[in-house]
Formats: structure tokens, sequence, C-alpha cells
């Protein structure tokens, strides 16, 4: 029996928790906080907290940050506005786990390398989001999915493997808040190119969908952030992660 | 109370917070002095060895570190933490504290087969044998903790309180006297975490 992670991803805009649909549209969802304490007492693998505003912003809230760490006895990973070293050692301090780095992977490549030779690249995580261009072509968009690269998704994962980073959390932009099922195609061109754990995020509605991300798609890890935070046809609020009994007999048995 | 060393490397933060969860004074210090006077430390760590180690030495704790430890005082490593008190590891090339026979070494390829490193997430860990570290009362065993390493550490059986497996059966806790460590995250290991951190707030080795 093989455990994998089970990672609720929290968006952040304003302080407050809402949930996008493909990059679009952050309903309020609540207070992230309290959404965090819920998520530590159900004993949640690790989460992942993204600050949506922090791209345009200089650094991170770290006095916020600060305040969902002392609600934490679980791996939090963060991402949004990171640039310096000097800001990932402040989140390192605070308890932080691993920086989430996005658009600076690209502007300044060297930031993943020194990170990783400063704090181990079991530190460093990077985001790819991927959209389809018009000529639908998978592409890595940055700035909150505005801002096409024009990389190719899997040339981009080999080169962020390179540079030192130690996960990559690959996110389809339009399968977001979608329910549709991950994106095992891209899911499978990267995971099998590359030696990192690859996290899966983007589309998840059931225990079915993680299942196909790790078993067809190769995914080490899979996130979601609708299916934890929303319940039923009409998006009610409502936060939820799956008992160790559920993804013992859905998920790791299956593995 | 258990003194927590500040070296520049580490989430100190989190360490504490779950200390204090549990009503486990603490205190974290970069200060000689103060660790000189600790009655219980937790030499904590994320990195790469070698920046860690030279953080390290640069300050006076390395020769205080010993002499505690030589004291009879419980010391504990967590993660990198833990590595840097075996005598070094593939990692890098500076000598470790070397507080325990032991060395590090970079997971095997090819014996973890389609296993990816770092290992990063939960697993579970055996213990070879029995003492207050490893009483979890009347909680689901084995316990299960949180990973994220490239490195593991490799030492003589006697020194071997848990193992964990990934791809092969290797040391995840190592114990000799009163020095103990831990390569997973009990600081990020819920209920598991806490019980040994307890445990080891109440240890006489």
């Amino acid at each position: 029996m093989r455990r994998v992670r089970v990672i609720p991803v929290l968006l952040l805009h304003n302080r407050q928790l809402v949930k996008t649909t493909q990059f679009k549209n952050p309903k309020y969802i609540g207070d992230g906080i309290n959404a965090l304490k819920i998520f530590n007492e159900k004993g949640a693998d690790e989460v992942v907290v993204l600050d949506i505003d922090a791209f345009n912003r200089k650094e991170p809230d770290f006095e916020f940050i600060g305040k969902l760490v002392s609600e934490c006895f679980m791996p939090l990973a963060y991402g949004g506005g990171i640039h310096t070293m000097d800001q990932a050692q402040r989140l390192f301090a605070l308890g932080i786990e691993k920086v989430v780095i996005g658009a600076c992977a690209i502007s300044q490549p060297s930031l993943i390398t020194n990170l990783a030779n400063q704090y181990g690249s079991q530190s460093v995580v990077v985001s790819i989001d991927i959209k389809k261009d018009w000529l639908k072509r998978n592409r890595a968009f940055t700035e909150n999915g505005k801002k096409n690269t024009g990389l190719d998704p899997l040339t981009y994962a080999k080169q962020l493997k390179e540079l030192g980073a130690g996960e990559l959390i690959v996110q389809s932009i339009d399968r977001e808040g979608t329910g549709k099922g991950y994106d095992v195609t891209i899911l499978q061109e990267i995971s099998s190119a590359i030696s990192i754990p690859v996290v899966a995020l983007g589309g998840a509605n059931s225990t079915n969908d993680f299942l196909k991300a790790i078993v067809e798609g190769g995914a080490s890890a899979v996130a979601a952030g609708s299916m934890f935070v929303f319940k039923g046809p009409h998006k009610a609020v409502l936060i939820s992660y799956p008992s160790p009994k559920e993804l013992k007999e859905k998920l790791y048995s299956h593995l | 109370m258990v003194t927590i060393i500040d070296y520049g490397v580490g989430n100190l933060g989190s360490i504490q917070n779950m200390l204090q969860r549990i009503g486990v004074a603490s205190l974290v210090t970069a200060d000689p002095k103060q660790v000189e006077q600790a009655e219980r430390i937790i030499l904590p760590g994320i990195g790469a060895f070698d920046s860690a180690m030279t953080k390290l030495e640069q300050t006076e704790l390395p020769s205080i570190l010993r002499e505690r430890s030589a004291a009879g005082i419980p010391l504990l490593g967590i993660c990198l933490g833990a590595q840097l008190l075996t005598h070094g590891s593939e990692e890098g090339s500076r000598p470790g504290l070397g507080f325990i026979d032991a060395h590090c070494i970079k997971f095997n390829a090819q014996k973890i087969g389609s296993l990816k490193v770092p290992q990063m997430g939960w697993n579970e860990v055996i213990f070879q044998s029995t003492n207050t570290i490893t009483d979890f009362m009347d909680m689901e065993i084995p316990p299960r903790f949180y990973f994220a390493h490239s490195y593991h550490m490799v030492a003589d059986q006697e020194y071997v309180l848990g193992l964990t497996q990934y791809g092969y059966n290797f040391p995840t806790i190592l114990k000799k006297g009163n020095i103990l460590a831990m390569q997973f995250h009990p600081e990020k290991s819920h209920q598991y975490g806490m019980q040994i951190l307890r445990n080891f707030s109440v240890w006489k080795p």
C-alpha cells in the first residue's frame, strides 16, 4: 500500500479565502485562518496556500502568513510574491515548509537554484500553470493565467528540475474550478520525463480523479481546491477532507 | 524547558508552535550562554548539509552542543538537524558533528525504482525497540510522519530505533544514549508529531 499526499489548495485574496474558476471570478469562501484550522483538525496531509494578489505586490503578507502558520501542525506550502532569498528566509522562519514560485522562476531562474542550494530542493516548489494557446498548444502561463510565456510545459518542467526545483505543481488553468477531472495527458507527459515529484492540480471532483492522476498521470501527489471547499451542485461552501478510512479504501488500496 | 537552537537554518516557528500546543515550555535561542544552561535541546534544520554546517560552525555552538550532549542532556536533531549529528553526508564535503556513528547517503535510485526523490510525504516508522520515545499510547500504530528529504541516514543496527520503507528500508530514527536523530518532521506531523515531541519532553535517557 502506497500513501500519496492529498493536498487542499487555498487561494487568498485580500486576506480572505476565495475560489476561482479557470483563474477568474473569485468567489468568497470564508476566513482563511479558520479554513486552515479545519484542515488541520481533519488531519490533512499538507496544505498549499497561494496568494493570488501577490504577484503584483513586492512581497508576501508576512503578518497574515504568520497567523496562518500558527494554526498549522502539518506541512504548509506558500506561494505569492516571493522574489528574494530574504523573503524565503522569513517564510521558513515563520514555519512555512516549502515556497511555491511562479513567474519568478522565469524572470529570475537563479532564485530557484539559490533556494535549492541554501534550503534544499525539497523546500522549493514551482507551479506551472498550463493553458492552451490559440493553436491549441499547451503553454505555461503566469500572472494568474494572463501572460503566455510561450514555453512548452514539458521543456519548462525539465529546465526547472535542472535549476533545482524539488517538486512541480502542474495545474490546468482550463480545468481549474470546473470539476472535469485532471488533465491526465499533460501530467503523464511531465511526470514520466522528470525524476522529481509532480503534484496534480486543476479539475478534481472525486477520489476517482485522484486515482487517475496517480495511476495514469504518474503524479506523486494530488491537489484540489473546489472539491474541498464546495459541496453539491449549487456549490454550497463546506470545508471537507477525506477521512483516513476513505483514503485507504478509495485511494491507497488501489495503488 | 526545551531549548531550540537558532543558527539561521530551519523552521523554528513551527517547532515552537507545536511545543506550545502540547504545553511544553520552549526557548528559541542563538545565545551560547543560554545553550550552556539548556536542560533539553532540539537541533532543527532544513536545507543543504554544507550550508547548514557552515552556519553552525560560525558560532560557538558545536563545542557547547558536544559538551551538553556528553553531559547527558537529551538532544534531538530533526531532519537536517538529525543528519548534522552524524559524521557527514554525501550531499556535502564538510564533516558533521559526529555525535552518532552514522552517515548520510543519497537515496539509491536503482532500489527505489519509480519512486521519486525527494521523498515528500507521509510514511510509517517501524520501531526496532520500545522506550519512552516510542510510546504512542492508544493511537493507531505504526505512527505516520511527514518526510521531505533526498538523503537518508545509515548506521549500525544498534543505533537504529526506527525504520521506514521507501523502496527499501532505511533508518529514520537513530538513538545513541541521550542523543536522538529523527529524519521526519514531528512538528508537521499532526497528533503523531505531538506525541513524539511530548515523549521527548519527558524522556529520561
